[in-house]
């Protein structure tokens, strides 16, 4: 969180940076000076590689000013801000800001938004690519199987954008979704413009831009089962539905637990893009979300410290999540993110 | 957590056959069911595509009384002309060109050089240079202190808005360094007995025994960034400078808010036979490339996904 990202420039002083100085000298014979592990001076480090170190200046500006200032910019949560004046605010005023939202009924209806969305695409677009992994890896006809890939992978590649303008096709009144219902009987809906469908058309168009694209990784997992413990359950009676729940599943449980964590880590931080361009006032009830909301007092009504602060909470609630997320899943099933 | 050739996934099969057995009973129609389900994923996936290209060719009474699914109604090409006779269009196709190759170039840059450095296993704070990329993966500034950053670095209405602030994805840098960790050292170290410096060698040696990283890398960034239309809708001011993305949010979010009984009186209500050719000639380019561009993709994915 400190923007302390330019010590590693040459030159710096020998005791700025603690990162690496947590493993032990082995005991024993002096290793080689680049061996690995080893601590090399930094006298002696930077007099070898400081052309290494000057490849790393530009990135590393780029970290600090477009990363780490805004974190630190941050504090015109807690203090008073004037637009055109410094970007770190004007006096403190401790924590009215965050009184201020923790009072704001509408604060509670965006944050109860943010947490059912979030679950509900937790609970629905997560296993997707799971199911359509296994599908995908029962098909026998190499070029089938290929071809349903290359097709689930568009959506992947398309602007949030043009996905935005097809669901208000799809949706409209005269759209194909509406054509449907009514050759079944019922009424046309105007699915954009009521609330209560808000959470359908978002979990669903996000199923639809996702689920090819997240069988990446899964298909992959499940190429390096080993056949043998196939040929093994085979052997012990299990049948193919058996075998795809003792072999399988726990084969490709390290990926599901690891995309998982990492869903977890987004979970507050929806499709914010999605939501902008399809939501409108009527919607709101539903739609509007922390990051919508922050987006509306701090560039629309021009209250950059009210939205900062909503936005500081957001993040810390993020960070708290993947953090929690990944030490009890390291402490229940042994695999983490780090 | 994935060890494998990310080439050969899309042609191994992963579960071996019965090998002679036959297959039960029940296991055979699981076989129709499933082919009947993938297909069902194809036509969903397809069908919204196949929409708006039938829509771009109709005529906008035909879509206004729900006529158009499959199949154009009242064919005509005169949509594509008045669209591509607007000369805004174009003006924010070649901003859209424009941005998407500049910024491209700068963050191939800055990753390319960034991911050298992480790779090299010896270098001193090495962990640390590590860390302080991907920490911005978990924890950020916001929304709103970054718009105040790059407002008062006067960087509104200007190509850097769009540049500089996602100049490297940490992702990306990450795909690459693990692919630079496993080119053989021997070259590197013949470079350095030629006497080549740092610089040289990264550029004469590592380079060229990379291009299927940097082409991905490329591929990655041109696609979203061409994509993207967030950070121009934010610091972009005037029309002449918005990408084609903001220019067919505009047209759409018209729509939306007179659909919606809100029409505002800078969103004017655009017919959907316009919406539709936009949007058409927007995807056009990634449509046209996708069929190439898709394995390099898939490959990075998985270069990326092998744990650090």
């Amino acid at each position: 969180m400190s923007s302390q990202g330019t010590v590693a420039e040459p030159p710096p002083t020998s005791t700025s940076m603690p990162a690496t100085s947590t493993q032990a000298a082995p005991p024993g014979p002096p290793r080689r000076p680049q061996s690995r592990g080893g601590k090399t001076p930094w006298r002696v480090a930077l007099r070898r590689d400081w052309q290494l170190y000057s490849l790393a200046v530009l990135p590393l500006l780029f970290f600090l000013i477009f990363r780490y200032l805004p974190m630190a910019g941050n504090v015109i949560a807690f203090r008073t801000f004037r637009p055109g004046g410094s970007i770190f605010g004007e006096e403190w005023v401790g924590l009215r800001y965050v009184e201020m939202f923790l009072n704001d009924p509408a604060f509670w209806n965006v944050f109860w938004n943010t947490i059912i969305l979030g679950t509900l695409t937790l609970v629905f677009v997560f296993p997707m690519p799971i199911i359509l992994a296994l599908l995908l890896n029962e098909v026998r006809v190499r070029y089938f199987k290929r071809f349903v890939q290359t097709v689930s992978y568009l959506p992947h590649f398309l602007s949030i954008v043009i996905i935005a303008g097809m669901l208000m096709q799809l949706l409209s009144l005269e759209g194909t979704v509406n054509q449907i219902v009514t050759a079944l009987g019922g009424d046309a809906i105007p699915f954009l413009q009521q609330p209560e469908w808000f959470r359908t058309v978002y979990v669903s168009s996000e199923v639809w831009q996702t689920v090819g694209w997240g069988t990446i990784l899964y298909l992959a997992a499940l190429t390096t089962i080993d056949p043998q413990l196939y040929e093994a359950a085979r052997i012990d009676g299990a049948n193919r539905w058996r075998q795809t729940w003792h072999v399988t599943l726990p084969g490709i449980r390290p990926t599901m637990i690891v995309l998982l964590i990492l869903n977890i880590g987004t979970f507050m931080a929806l499709g914010f893009e999605k939501i902008l361009l399809i939501y409108n006032p009527l919607t709101y009830p539903t739609a509007d979300v922390i990051a919508t909301y922050l987006y509306r007092i701090g560039l629309e009504s021009n209250n950059f410290s009210y939205a900062a602060a909503i936005g500081l909470f957001e993040a810390i609630i993020g960070l708290t999540l993947i953090l929690s997320a990944n030490a009890i899943s390291r402490r229940a099933v042994g695999t983490s993110l780090w | 957590m994935v060890t494998v050739d990310p080439t050969k996934v899309a042609d191994r099969i992963a579960r071996p056959s019965t090998g002679g057995i036959r297959d039960s009973r029940g296991y055979r129609i699981f076989q129709v069911f499933n082919t009947v389900a993938l297909l069902g994923v194809v036509v969903i996936t397809l069908y919204p595509f196949v929409n708006i290209i039938a829509q771009s060719f109709s005529g906008e009474s035909y879509i206004r009384s729900g006529q158009v699914n499959l199949i154009p109604r009242g064919f005509n090409v005169t949509t594509y002309e008045l669209v591509m006779s607007d000369s805004m269009f174009w003006t924010s196709y070649r901003n859209t060109v424009v941005y998407t190759v500049v910024a491209t170039l700068i963050a191939m840059v800055l990753t390319t050089c960034y991911a050298y450095v992480l790779s090299k296993k010896h270098l001193r704070g090495r962990t640390f240079l590590i860390g302080i990329a991907v920490f911005t993966m978990f924890f950020n500034g916001g929304l709103i202190p970054n718009y105040v950053l790059v407002t008062s670095l006067g960087l509104k209405n200007t190509l850097w808005a769009i540049v500089l602030p996602n100049a490297i994805s940490v992702f990306n840098l990450l795909v690459m360094k693990s692919f630079f960790e496993n080119l053989p050292t021997e070259l590197e170290e013949a470079a350095k007995i030629d006497g080549l410096n740092t610089y040289k060698t990264l550029w004469y040696v590592v380079l060229p025994l990379s291009k299927a990283v940097v082409a991905t890398m490329v591929l990655f960034y041109s696609v979203a960034y061409w994509n993207s239309w967030f950070q121009a809708f934010l610091y972009m001011d005037r029309a002449e400078l918005f990408p084609v993305t903001v220019y067919l949010r505009n047209l759409i979010a018209g729509a939306n808010a007179s659909g919606a009984g809100l029409g505002s009186s800078d969103l004017a209500q655009v017919a959907s036979n316009i919406q539709a050719v936009t949007m058409v000639l927007t995807v056009l380019p990634i449509l046209f490339v996708y069929p190439f561009i898709q394995r390099y993709f898939v490959s990075g994915v998985m270069l990326g996904s092998v744990k650090q």
